[in-house]
């Protein structure tokens, strides 16, 4: 065995050991995570497996800009419309919900492992709370705080630090609105918001106002005032303006707020996508179980039908599945049904590579060639084909790519993407990883071999 | 020793009795269901349920909240045994997706308690369905395409390889039609309904249904070289003879993975797994007995004519 060899089989143990140690399911310590996986965000950064939505459960929305004539939303307010849904969803304490921007009118949310889909698009989707309520006697009128409490809702408040805000009594939410719209008033000129309430609250907003001429009436959006304007007279009908100093944008924007939520596009929901937990979990042990036998059975027929060949290449195919195991890790990829099964057709092939060398390496020895040149020249002239069939399947890999970004469900993705990386990986292990392998048993047992050729499956 | 070139008349006619009974499926399909094969709301909007009771319900009633929520024309099917109170309800897409866990909702209320751990709701609106269509399509043209300019290479230097690029694609395209078909015969039987799933299958069968051919157009090329003066017949006979246990051990081991995900896998990759592991036989067959002996077939017909041409 030459020099090269034990340096290149060195390496390979080396790097079995260290993709072991990442792959089992022990508690990293803390440096290991951000020696080997420093690139990932580190609120995020975690060694275990990302399961995408069909194997954890959870819920997925398709969001559509629903602009009139099916216009496209600027840039900046679908970002914007991005992030308060973001910043919605994480109040929902999940973890690892994701809100992406899919397209020039698509927002994605992913929920997994959520239990109560119903409250989660509520949440999502839900108008902004447009409250009208009482200030508290104890609130200075000429200078009103801006955030605030209100008794509707009071059990959803879980932060301590507002406890300290001022509460205000709740007369009506935004429920009772029917439309609101900008308005300038011609009295004044002044920009306002316009509103009419539901038929069923105009009677009780007309005997409500009645009853408190004179007396402060707060406008409250998400718990944040917008103005505490004074009744001067019954309001009968159900119509009626929110003045504050508005300019033509202010009062254009609270409107459609006020309309559909503080979301400066509306949003509808275009493909909803509900999976069970439970659905999930039985999925990944049974995908792992089929994995598992159909691995088993691979390996059976590499060493049966070619023997300490088989062996080398078997031994080749494990540091494989570590590999790609660590690789999801690390990347992080996160794993889903269809790319499962991916990385396991991912493995099935990959024998293919050791199976040119070998059949070549079987032709050369029967023409007589010695064992080290016949293992040397399967190598070597297989690659060709080893190198057309890898490039053919990564070119598939990249049109399913291509494909699966058109959807919303990422499952065609993650079969691409797995299958890609494990043709990737596979480049390295079927040649580089087994070549070494076979070298070192020639040169530990090459005279064994010479006298019993059945060792080589011949 | 097999004589694949020779058993040609024998191989034609399995692969036009596979072709035929793949078309027939598509019609059958076609004439029950409206469609070749049976297509899911990934392509045409609309809603499925899948519903874990947690005890015995009637389906006239779960019918009778979906048409008070606005869906039309429920389909609603009790899945697996009796007791296990599983339901399945295909509906056309609601006036917005936005109501679907209202339906839900009613359901608790007036059928009996989900377990929504156990339970899937797909909503699906047609337009997105649009979207993917058009997708797909384009991908598969894509796919082709690549598989075109992937032959056009790997044979640039050898005589004649645009016949080497057309016996591939009709190999092929029988593995498609027989894919395509045998889909078709799932979706009489089994109610398999074209999906992404289906599509991710379908692109890959096509990008390997490539491979088997190469090795063997790459073995053939080097065989001419190396047994100059032979009959062709005889070089290409060879080349199959020395790759067919490379292609046969391939495709077992693949074939070894996709049956146990087909046995012991989850049952909602069920049908990708078949599609692919149909494919890939069908290729197998395509490849070693219609892609290699029609080459065969073509090359001796011209060199029956001028001698000795096909090896300028």
């Amino acid at each position: 065995m030459n020099r090269n060899t034990t340096l290149a089989l060195i390496l390979i143990l080396l790097l079995a050991a260290v993709a072991l140690y990442l792959v089992v399911p022990t508690t990293h310590p803390a440096w290991v995570k951000s020696a080997v996986a420093f690139w990932q965000p580190e609120s995020v950064r975690s060694l275990d497996f990302r399961l995408g939505l069909d194997l954890q459960g959870g819920l997925q929305v398709l969001l559509v800009a629903d602009l009139p004539d099916g216009g496209v939303p600027d840039s900046g307010s679908l970002a914007q419309a991005r992030s308060i849904v973001e910043r919605r969803v994480n109040a929902l304490g999940l973890t690892e919900p994701v809100v992406q921007i899919r397209g020039n009118r698509y927002i994605v949310v992913e929920l997994p492992g959520i239990t109560n889909p119903e409250q989660a698009v509520d949440t999502i989707r839900g108008t902004a709370l447009l409250e009208f309520a009482e200030p508290p006697v104890t609130v200075d009128f000429m200078n009103m705080p801006t955030q605030v409490r209100t008794t509707y809702g009071q059990t959803a408040l879980t932060a301590t630090e507002t406890l300290t805000l001022p509460l205000f009594t709740t007369v009506m939410t935004g429920e009772a609105l029917q439309d609101a719209y900008p308005y300038v008033n011609p009295q004044t000129g002044a920009y306002e918001v316009g509103f009419k309430l539901k038929s069923d609250w105009a009677a009780f907003f007309a005997d409500y106002t009645s009853r408190n001429i004179n007396q402060p009436l707060c406008i409250i959006l998400d718990k944040s005032i917008i103005s505490c304007p004074v009744i001067r007279s019954s309001i009968p009908g159900g119509e009626g303006t929110i003045s504050g100093g508005f300019t033509y944008d202010g009062a254009e924007s609270l409107a459609v707020q006020l309309r559909y939520g503080a979301l400066p596009i509306p949003l509808r929901i275009e493909s909803y996508r509900a999976i069970g937990p439970s659905l999930g979990q039985a999925a990944v042990e049974k995908s792992v179980r089929a994995g598992l036998i159909g691995l088993v059975t691979v390996l059976l027929f590499m060493l049966i039908y070619y023997r300490m060949n088989g062996l080398a290449a078997n031994l080749a195919l494990t540091l494989y599945v570590l590999l790609n195991l660590v690789i999801y890790k690390l990347a992080p990829v996160t794993l889903t049904l269809p790319g499962i099964a991916g990385f396991l057709l991912s493995a099935g092939i990959a024998v293919d590579a050791n199976i040119l060398v070998f059949e070549r390496m079987k032709e050369e020895l029967r023409v007589g060639r010695s064992l080290l040149g016949a293992a040397e020249n399967g190598f070597a002239r297989a690659w060709t084909s080893i190198r057309d069939s890898n490039l053919a399947t990564l070119l598939t890999c990249a049109i399913l790519f291509f494909f699966g970004n058109a959807f919303a469900a990422g499952m065609v993705k993650g079969f691409a993407i797995t299958l890609a990386l494990g043709n990737l990986v596979n480049i390295f292990t079927a040649i580089f990883v087994t070549r070494t392998f076979v070298r070192v048993m020639i040169a530990v047992m090459g005279e064994r071999i010479n006298r019993s050729p059945w060792l080589l499956g011949l | 020793m097999i004589n694949f070139v020779q058993k040609r008349q024998l191989f034609f006619t399995i692969a036009g009795v596979l072709v035929l009974l793949s078309a027939v499926a598509l019609m059958v399909s076609f004439v029950m269901f409206g469609q070749f094969m049976r297509i899911s709301i990934d392509f045409t909007g609309g809603s499925l349920f899948v519903l874990q009771f947690e005890q015995a319900v009637d389906g006239d009633a779960i019918r009778d909240v979906f048409v008070a929520e606005g869906y039309s024309a429920p389909i609603v099917q009790q899945l697996g045994a009796q007791d296990s109170h599983q339901w399945q309800v295909r509906t056309s897409f609601p006036e917005s997706a936005d109501v679907t866990h209202l339906v839900l909702e009613a359901l608790e209320a007036r059928v009996g308690p989900i377990d929504t751990n156990n339970s899937t709701v797909d909503t699906m609106e047609p337009s997105v369905g649009a979207e993917v269509t058009r997708t797909a399509v384009l991908a598969v043209l894509a796919a082709a395409t690549a598989v075109l300019l992937f032959i056009w290479f790997s044979f640039r230097r050898i005589p004649n390889p645009f016949r080497y690029g057309v016996v591939s694609i009709v190999a092929m395209s029988i593995n498609v039609i027989v894919t395509l078909g045998f889909y078709a015969l799932m979706g009489i039987l089994g109610g398999w309904e074209v999906d992404a799933l289906f599509l991710t299958a379908l692109l890959t069968v096509i990008g390997f249904s490539v491979e088997d051919v190469i090795v063997v157009f790459d073995r053939i090329r080097e065989n001419i070289v190396r047994h100059y003066g032979e009959p062709f017949e005889l070089v290409v006979n060879r080349s199959v003879l020395e790759t067919l246990h490379r292609s046969l051990a391939t495709q077992l081991n693949a074939m070894f993975v996709m049956i146990a995900l087909l046995i012991f896998g989850g049952v909602t990759i069920k049908p990708f797994i078949a599609v692919m592991l149909v494919g890939m036989v069908s290729e197998t067959f395509t490849s070693l007995c219609v892609a290699v002996p029609l080459l065969t077939w073509w090359e001796e017909r011209q060199m029956s004519r001028r001698p000795g041409a096909a090896l300028a």
